[in-house]
């Protein structure tokens, strides 16, 4: 039976790009739109390119960059993972919690390691539960991980008293103020995660089962592959990501505010994913097309304000940058 | 694979039929009675619960809520998903605010106008460009908030008050109480659903997208008109906010996409689409909203006292036990049906 095309039948009007600019759009683009922005900020924008203005710049893309390498994995089964801003709070305020308790000041070291061990062994148990409602439940991820996100900075307020906790921790803040070399702590921590799972998501079995999760859920689960198990390890991996980039900001801050902390910060990583070429429906994942989303999505921003655009017309900017990014990738698949 | 599912419900005894049944009518009927049962403990435990005060107090303050899920729920049921009506809502009490010195009616006229034009807008990115639902109206809720931010010019706009908006802050418009408004929204939502073609055609489309589009539904068009009353129905619910607060505020109505898509659920309308009850989204407003309340009537108590932290922790909660609920019956069903294997 042949197979009525709807893209074909319905919308042949359509406006479709020539098919080789299409294929490299997909190849490319994302690499061409970041490197069109750096050109135009290494001429139109002052200090650009002293290290330390890029280094701020790359301070600020990490956290998002991180969770959003997370959501990367998340989306190739398929799924989303609306929970990340709030587990981010939650993190923050518990690691906050910990190193702030009386009994633990006094032992800045075992304070330290207890306050980045403990959050990310509960978060990644909130990550583990995100997947088993998904998995054991059936519920669709939007509304599994929508339980959280409602629930998540909740936790964060109620741990932390709905009080701002404000914190002068040299060991902890190292995370977000330190620097190896001279290159700011998570920046490099950015680059290893983004390599490690790049690096996962091509070569090893892991990242094929994720693959195969997301392009065809019943075939992979007839070929054998774990799928439910998959889909934990991912809501896992994306909570625990998510905790490492609420450590991040809450060192940047000096203080944890639960009610600020990673706001928005789902639909930062959803865009940076989105725009770097991973496709909502699954099946397909670019950890490094992530990376360079994320860095477009904030230099644009970035950019902007510098330019003296208000904060207004820049996010109006940025959603029509993500909604351009979506559209022509779209025409590649068509 | 129909005819071996209906042999089989049809083969099985009459107890268990009944029993099937019963669970159906649960699952249908389930939010309404955890309403009535929440209603009844209030009543019994509170003196002031069971008052027309309270009672418009919460259905007033629930009345943004309720046209946004309104209009959500009509999303929901083509498959869909409005990301951008917290935003919007933003945008257009701002945009009420700037109309106020027209007067009232002006005002609410602009703020339904300008959500008109944005869910336009949204159902042409949706339909035409082929843009999936949730990233177009992500993009708008970017989008929408910076647009309030332009109009206000970064600072707040306060509204031009006259007595009519005085009364909208305590939850009357023209002499009428809101909730009286909310109901009538639904009831023509319901008609709208139930009764008329265009409502099919969106169950239609939800149903299953391609069979619509064969069948010669105007799938685009239909598309277009339900982000459209999404739109609108957020647009209005800007204006209320705006008499809330005598203010279009660019920063308030964060996250109230989230709550409508929560009610929505709990309402028991799928997020797959093809499937659900413009009454439900109504119930699960007034849970969502009574739960608050009780909480409110509990704290007045003083045996516990919990902040508003607690209250997005119950939310959640609530979201959880509602949904799981609902996920073993429907799962129940399909298994029976034949349409899912029972094994894991």
């Amino acid at each position: 039976m042949a197979k009525l095309d709807p893209a074909t039948t319905t919308v042949a009007h359509r406006f479709v790009l020539p098919e080789r600019l299409r294929n490299f759009g997909q190849t490319y683009g994302g690499l061409t739109a970041l490197l069109l922005i750096i050109l135009y900020d290494i001429l139109f924008r002052p200090h650009f390119l002293q290290v330390q203005s890029l280094y701020n710049d790359l301070q600020e893309v990490a956290p998002i960059a991180i969770i959003a390498t997370g959501m990367t994995l998340v989306i190739a089964t398929g799924g989303i993972d609306l929970s990340v801003g709030s587990l981010m709070a939650f993190a923050g305020a518990m690691a906050a919690v910990i190193f702030l308790s009386p009994a633990l000041s006094n032992i800045p070291l075992l304070g330290n390691m207890l306050a980045l061990i403990i959050p990310l062994i509960v978060t990644g148990l909130l990550g583990l539960f995100n997947g088993f409602l998904i998995t054991r439940f059936r519920i669709q991820p939007i509304i599994a991980t929508l339980v959280l996100f409602i629930a998540g900075r909740g936790m964060a307020l109620v741990l932390s008293n709905d009080k701002l906790q404000d914190f002068n921790n040299p060991g902890f803040q190292f995370i977000g103020q330190g620097s190896v070399l001279g290159v700011p702590f998570q920046v490099i921590l950015m680059i290893i995660i983004v390599a490690v799972f790049a690096v996962i998501m091509r070569i090893t079995t892991f990242g094929r089962y994720v693959l195969a999760t997301g392009g065809n859920e019943a075939a992979a689960r007839l070929a054998g592959i774990p799928v439910n198990r998959v889909k934990l390890a991912v809501y896992t991996i994306s909570a625990l990501l998510a905790a490492l980039a609420g450590f991040i900001i809450i060192a940047i801050n000096s203080s944890s505010d639960a009610t600020r902390v990673g706001l928005n910060g789902e639909l930062d990583a959803i865009a940076a994913v989105a725009v770097g070429g991973t496709p909502l429906t699954g099946g397909q994942a670019s950890v490094p097309g992530t990376l360079i989303g994320a860095l477009i999505v904030y230099l644009i921003g970035a950019t902007l304000v510098s330019q003296n655009v208000s904060f207004g017309v820049a996010q109006i900017i940025k959603a029509a940058i993500i909604l351009l990014a979506v559209y022509f990738q779209r025409q590649r698949k068509g | 694979m129909a005819d071996i599912s209906t042999t089989k419900v049809s083969g099985s005894n009459r107890l268990a039929t009944g029993w099937t049944r019963s669970k159906s009518t649960l699952q249908r009927q389930g939010p309404l009675i955890a309403l009535v049962i929440l209603v009844l403990f209030g009543a019994f435990r509170y003196d002031n619960f069971f008052s027309t005060y309270n009672f418009l107090t919460v259905v007033s303050y629930n009345t943004t809520f309720g046209l946004i899920a309104l209009g959500m729920t009509f999303v929901m049921m083509t498959g869909g998903i409005d990301l951008s009506v917290g935003s919007l809502a933003a945008l257009c009490s701002v945009v009420a605010a700037l109309a106020s010195p027209f007067g009232l009616l002006a005002a609410i006229g602009a703020a339904a106008l300008a959500g008109l034009i944005v869910g336009l807008f949204n159902g042409w990115v949706i339909a035409w460009l082929r843009i999936p639902p949730f990233l177009a109206t992500l993009a708008m809720l970017l989008a929408a908030r910076g647009m309030a931010l332009v109009l206000a010019k970064d600072a707040t706009v306060s509204v031009n008050a006259t007595s009519d908006w005085a009364g909208l802050s305590q939850g009357i418009l023209f002499g009428i109480p809101l909730p009286v408004f909310l109901l009538l929204a639904y009831a023509i939502g319901s008609i709208v659903l139930n009764l008329t073609r265009f409502g099919r055609h969106v169950l239609a489309i939800g149903g299953n997208e391609e069979a619509a589009r064969l069948m010669g539904l105007p799938v685009e068009r239909i598309k277009l008109a339900v982000y459209a009353i999404s739109g609108v129905l957020a647009g209005l619910a800007g204006a209320l906010l705006a008499g809330q607060t005598f203010t279009g505020s660019t920063n308030e109505a964060v996250g109230w996409e989230l709550t409508a898509i929560a009610a929505v659920v709990v309402g028991g309308t799928l997020l797959t689409g093809g499937m659900g009850s413009v009454w439900g989204s109504l119930v699960g407003v007034l849970l969502l909203g009574l739960v608050f309340n009780i909480l409110d009537f509990e704290n007045g108590f003083g045996f516990i006292s919990l902040g508003v932290s607690w209250q997005s922790v119950i939310r959640g909660v609530f979201l959880l036990i509602v949904v799981l609920v609902q996920s073993r019956l429907t799962r129940a069903k399909k298994v029976r049906l034949g349409q899912e294997p029972s094994g894991p």
